[in-house]
């Protein structure tokens, strides 16, 4: 009895401690990897109070904090934000859409895969940013031809992942269904989708960092607000620090949006034996 | 309930697979399948589950239920994203009906503190009986089975033993069992077919008339072990 309840003690103790030296493990970690953007900004910040560096070419930190602030102040920040942000998300929407519906089909049926794939490749070829004349052509410079830019750049990786990620699942867990008599619908719900989610979830998170690449194409194309217009704007007005401020929104978006998509992933995927998952 | 006659598959241009097995099996009956590996057993089980439709000659199968076959296949094929109680219910036509059994079915193969795991989490034996349990929830008219067993330790393998013994008796079910452990065969099977070659045939077979449950350690098991191993013996030295 008593070595039942001392056994018992030890795990818990050493369950308690490896959550503690986890804990720390990430803090550590997450204080090493700011240490050298710290000492740079602090650097970068003297050498302009120092007037090593000339700060109409190279804008302070603290300028540029300051140009941020004053955005929001005036309130046109959350316009620029707002409507890029939501270029994107359309963009998003539409190309996934798309890319989930024929690249279904194309894994699923082989004649599809067929039929469709060489074409598909052919136009994958094409750098995206070779379509932005023609899109302006037929749509004008409005708000379609930018999500349709966008569209485009996100469809390709969704697209090519969920094909293999399909076309990788198990035949053999595929069987299992056959032998419950699964209908091909059932067989697609209950065992293809979630045995190809993983690759899917890998091209929805590449997709999203194309998605903010071509949203600044498609702005610096012509726009009169977003992100990527106070590119312009920054360039046109001699004012780097617009410029610096607008990157550094933009890290922040695409930063943001992506490890939403990582979260999202860890939880559906925490049934996954891989490394991440491993306590 | 299952009839074979003269069923042929086989792969590389015939040098592997089965070729020309006949035999029919009676509801209710536990016939066992011994042979050397890659003889064509598990070819064999694929083409009576209907997995593999490009055989020739004709099988019949008599089952009427709403799950007239089921499988255990030689690896457990779950489905990692589900855990082991939605694994065990996978395939189950009405899920509802079968949570009240469900509990049961984990019981019997002693993974009742395990069904929230995912498969990841699990050894491979514990695995195997998680895949066991999705067979038998089913309720299978037919049961095929394909070394089920061979990943268990002997004591579990005991038990899960029994346990098929068991739900034979309540169900009738049909089973048909491909297995290398002799003792296994002699202690489940009223009749053991003993396939052989490249491709497999039917070598010989075995009405082993003792009624069940058997004692393990019985004598005229014993001599039929003898008459097992010499009758694969011979074989080997013609292959
Ligand atoms: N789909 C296939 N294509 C080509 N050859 C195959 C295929 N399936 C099985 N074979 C061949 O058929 C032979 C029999 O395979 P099978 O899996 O039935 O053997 P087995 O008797 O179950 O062996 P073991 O006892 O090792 O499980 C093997 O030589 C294998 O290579
Ligand atoms: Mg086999």
């Amino acid at each position: 009895m008593t070595v039942n309840i001392d056994e018992r003690e030890l795990f818990k103790t050493k369950g308690k401690k490896s959550v503690n030296v986890n804990f720390e493990n990430k803090v550590r970690g997450l204080a090493l990897g700011l240490l050298i953007p710290f000492i740079l900004l602090v650097v970068w910040e003297t050498a302009i109070r120092l007037n090593w560096l000339d700060a109409y070419v190279f804008p302070a930190p603290t300028t540029i904090l300051q140009k941020i602030i004053e955005l929001a102040q005036e309130g046109t920040l959350w316009g620029h934000v707002g409507i890029t942000f939501f270029r994107v998300l359309i963009g998003f929407l539409a190309g996934t859409f798309a890319a989930v519906v024929l690249g279904s089909i194309v894994g699923y049926f082989k004649w599809f895969e067929q039929l469709m794939d060489p074409l598909i490749q052919a136009f994958r070829a094409i750098p995206s940013l070779a379509w932005v004349p023609l899109f302006i052509l037929w749509m004008g410079i409005g708000e379609s031809s930018k999500v349709m830019l966008i569209a485009v750049g996100v469809f390709f990786p969704v697209y090519l992942n969920i094909v293999s990620g399909i076309q990788g699942v198990d035949r053999k867990l595929i069987e299992v269904g056959k032998i419950y008599h699964f209908t091909p619908l059932q067989i697609v719900r209950r065992i293809i989708l979630p045995a190809s989610l993983p690759s899917f979830l890998v091209g929805l998170r590449s997709g999203v960092g194309l998605g903010w690449m071509f949203v600044v194409a498609a702005e610096l194309m012509g726009a009169s607000q977003g992100l990527g217009y106070l590119l312009v704007v920054g360039q046109n007005t001699y004012s780097p620090e617009l410029i610096i401020a607008s990157i550094i929104l933009f890290a922040l978006l695409g930063k943001a949006t992506d490890s939403l998509l990582k979260t999202l992933e860890a939880r559906a995927l925490k049934w996954q034996d891989n490394l991440q998952n491993q306590l | 309930m299952l009839k074979v006659k003269e069923a042929t598959r086989t792969f590389n241009n015939g040098l592997a697979g089965f070729n020309n097995i006949s035999f029919s099996i009676k509801e209710g009956e536990t016939v066992g399948i011994l042979g050397t590996s890659g003889c064509g057993k598990s070819t064999l089980l694929r083409v009576l589950s209907g997995l593999d439709q490009n055989y020739d000659g004709a099988i019949e199968i008599g089952g009427v239920g709403e799950q007239p076959i089921g499988m255990i296949f030689q690896e457990p094929r779950l489905m990692p994203w589900l855990t082991v109680r939605e694994n065990i219910l996978f395939g189950a036509k009405d899920e509802k009906e079968k949570q009240a059994t469900i509990q049961e079915y984990l019981n019997l193969v002693g993974l009742s503190d395990f069904d929230a795991h995912y498969p990841k989490d699990l050894s491979g034996g514990m695995a195997q009986r998680t895949a066991i349990a999705r067979a038998l929830i089913g309720e299978p008219d037919v049961l095929l089975l394909d070394e089920p067993f061979s990943a268990l330790d002997a004591f579990t393998k005991m038990q899960l033993q029994d346990l098929l013994l068991k739900i034979q008796k309540n169900r009738l079910t049909t089973m048909v069992i491909v297995t290398h452990d002799i003792d296994e065969a002699l202690y489940l099977c009223d009749r053991i077919f003993i396939l052989g070659g490249q491709p497999g045939t039917l070598q010989a077979e075995l009405s082993i008339d003792v009624a069940k449950p058997r004692d393990r350690g019985d004598s005229f098991l014993a001599a039929k072990k003898a008459e097992i191993l010499e009758l694969l013996h011979i074989e080997k030295e013609v292959v």
